[in-house]
């Protein structure tokens, strides 16, 4: 006897709650860095966080929603911009960062109602396109500095050591934020549609699903965090540069992350940015040639290694960090009372 | 008058523009490749040539005679292998790939020829005009316009009046079913990726023969492109045609008024376009 409610379905395996145990207490000796290591470490992590924060917003944007932007460092910088901007008028830089999240959000909207009318491929163009013009539209205003940029006020009064623990405890904190966001997100009925949409979006919509408000929840989330990311970025940095903060190698790291990492699994980025990170901590005063690999390695893993390094791992041994979808956990031989729910977490 | 005068630039750039923009519509027509290293691609174009022309005595005409073949070859090549592989990898790869390549020729061509611009000695065609009334019309400007309109004429050539043109519009509505018929749908890619290498091969060389340009300029030329393809409407040669030259006088006029301006008023134009007519001014046909 084989019918449906003879299987136990479940989302979590007993590995993928031992790894939660092991994800926390990682998260606590990050928590812990700033009282161990030098500063010098520490504020080159701060980078790592960002790259996951912005990795997995761009995963979740084209892994899952199938939207392939090159236009996310529009909300970096429109994130950024947002922070100096309420600094001049008096809020706390790291409150500011989470208004550089609305505002990113904020101005993803219209944003989204010229970029979705291009399909596929071209959606990608156009939102470069849109990128640039948020760049060449934030040098006309002088009050945000023009072409040379803006320094941060707000946070000059803090001690260097503690600010910059401070920064790196935001920073982690945030990333943490970002990847159990995304965790919550694909586990709640978005992420049901979302999942539909991209193994068939045809198929998806005949089932009911509006598949064009889903993936603009989706691109709004993703431009929030980018907006975040942004923020840290001029937490960081004290000051914003616009052909910096607006560049399309943000763009070109988020791509590179997703691709080795994985595309359309939670833990992509998480491998993605851990890989890159270690390439530019060791490779990086290679200059052109650095990127000139990375590009290659890029090309190299869309052509023949499309699941990155994640799928292939959990591909083999079918070991999930974040449990997103459903497995077959018991296999009953004879059926159990029907009225037992099918699904249970 | 020198409204005028800008007028008649912005079409001669616009011809240039839409030499950019075929190859890409040619792709994205038959094989729904986005090449994200388009303008790269005519920029390897234009810094090969002056290599050649540095390295070599070779006169101007022999160094494009083996520039623009030599690319309509490695179009082939990367379309048979690259490309087709990443289109056997699912539908983002290409994108991926691409973006790639764009990133390792802007590097390769920083690495090899440092970030100075640099110029494509063509000696007096660069500078030369003609008097029309009383606005000079540059001799380079209307070879980029003439160009365009020879590489569109010959395309629709191709596409309507030979077999394999007729086979490269069967492979691009439905591939499944041209090659069910008989048609070797990658030969086919192959060749269209061919034509469109040549052309942007074509458009880089004369753009570094107009004005000097530096191993990152690729990406603003995509973009250029992409605007003049979207303006146009998706799908139609003709159409980008259209888009080119109405991008070009665009941005010449407004720069005429306020030169840092110009490039943010073509962005402004695509996007207006993009809202109010998204069929593009010249509504599309497939190919």
């Amino acid at each position: 006897m084989n019918t449906p409610n003879s299987l136990l379905i479940r989302r979590s395996r007993r590995s993928s709650n031992l790894s939660f145990v092991a994800l926390g207490l990682v998260a606590v000796g990050l928590v812990m860095m700033p009282y161990v290591v030098y500063q010098s470490v520490t504020s080159s992590m701060v980078m790592l966080f960002v790259l996951v924060i912005i990795a997995s917003m761009w995963n979740l944007l084209a892994g899952f929603g199938g939207l392939v932007s090159i236009g996310q460092q529009a909300y970096i910088g429109i994130g950024a911009y947002t922070v100096i901007v309420m600094a001049d008028l008096g809020v706390h830089p790291l409150i500011g960062v989470f208004f550089g999240a609305l505002t990113s959000a904020m101005l993803a909207l219209p944003t989204s109602w010229l970029a979705f009318r291009l399909r596929g491929d071209y959606f990608a163009v156009g939102t470069w396109v849109i990128a640039e013009v948020y760049r060449l539209v934030m040098i006309k205003f002088q009050f945000v500095g023009g072409a040379d940029g803006k320094s941060l006020v707000g946070l000059s009064g803090l001690d260097p050591v503690m600010r910059s623990a401070l920064t790196y405890w935001f920073a982690l904190g945030i990333a943490i934020l970002t990847v159990l966001g995304c965790f919550w997100l694909l586990r709640s009925r978005i992420g049901l549609a979302l999942t539909a949409i991209r193994d068939d979006e045809v198929s998806a919509r005949a089932g009911g699903i509006d598949a064009t408000r889903i993936k603009r929840i989706v691109y709004l989330v993703s431009a929030a965090g980018c907006g975040l990311a942004g923020g840290i970025l001029v937490v960081d940095a004290l000051r914003v540069q616009p052909d910096a903060i607006f560049s399309v190698s943000w763009s070109a790291y988020m791509i590179f992350i997703v691709i080795i990492g994985g595309i359309g699994y939670l833990e992509g980025p998480l491998i993605g940015a851990l890989v890159f990170f270690a390439m530019q901590q060791f490779l990086a005063e290679m200059g052109t040639w650095y990127l000139m690999l990375l590009g290659v390695l890029a090309i190299c893993a869309a052509a023949w290694f499309p699941k990155g390094l994640w799928g292939a791992f959990s591909q083999k041994t079918g070991f999930r960090l974040f449990p997103v979808g459903y497995h077959v956990a018991q296999r009953f031989d004879t059926p159990v009372d029907s009225r037992a729910p099918l699904f249970r977490n | 008058m020198q409204i005028l005068d800008a007028l008649a630039q912005g079409i001669l750039l616009g011809g240039l523009y839409t030499l950019f923009a075929v190859g890409l519509s040619i792709m994205f027509g038959v094989m729904r490749i986005v090449n994200l290293a388009h303008g790269d691609f005519a920029i390897l174009a234009a810094f090969l040539a002056i290599l050649l022309v540095g390295e070599t005595s070779f006169p101007v005409w022999l160094v494009v005679a083996i520039t623009v073949p030599a690319f309509a070859a490695i179009g082939y090549f990367l379309q048979r292998t690259l490309f087709q592989q990443s289109l056997n990898s699912g539908p983002l790869s290409t994108l991926l790939v691409t973006f790639g390549m764009s990133i390792v020729i802007q590097n390769a061509l920083l690495e090899a020829f440092s970030a100075n611009p640099q110029r494509l000695d063509v000696g007096q065609l660069a500078t030369a005009s003609f008097p029309v009334g009383p606005i000079a019309i540059p001799y380079i400007g209307v070879l980029g316009l003439m160009l365009a309109i020879l590489c569109i004429v010959a395309i629709e050539l191709f596409l309507r009046r030979t077999a394999t043109g007729r086979m490269t519009r069967a492979v691009s509505d439905d591939p499944d079913t041209a090659r069910l018929t008989g048609a070797n749908s990658r030969h086919i890619y192959g060749l269209a990726t061919g034509i469109a290498f040549g052309a942007v091969a074509i458009a880089g060389l004369l753009l570094a023969a107009r004005s000097s340009v530096e191993p990152t300029a690729g990406s603003m030329r995509l973009i250029f492109a992409f605007e003049a393809v979207v303006i146009g409407g998706l799908g139609s040669l003709w159409g980008t045609l259209v888009g080119g030259l109405s991008l070009g006088v665009v941005q010449t006029l407004v720069a005429h008024f306020d030169p840092s301006s110009s490039i943010l008023a073509g962005h402004l134009l695509f996007l207006l376009v993009l809202a109010f007519r998204p069929q593009g001014l010249i509504p599309a046909r497939s190919l």
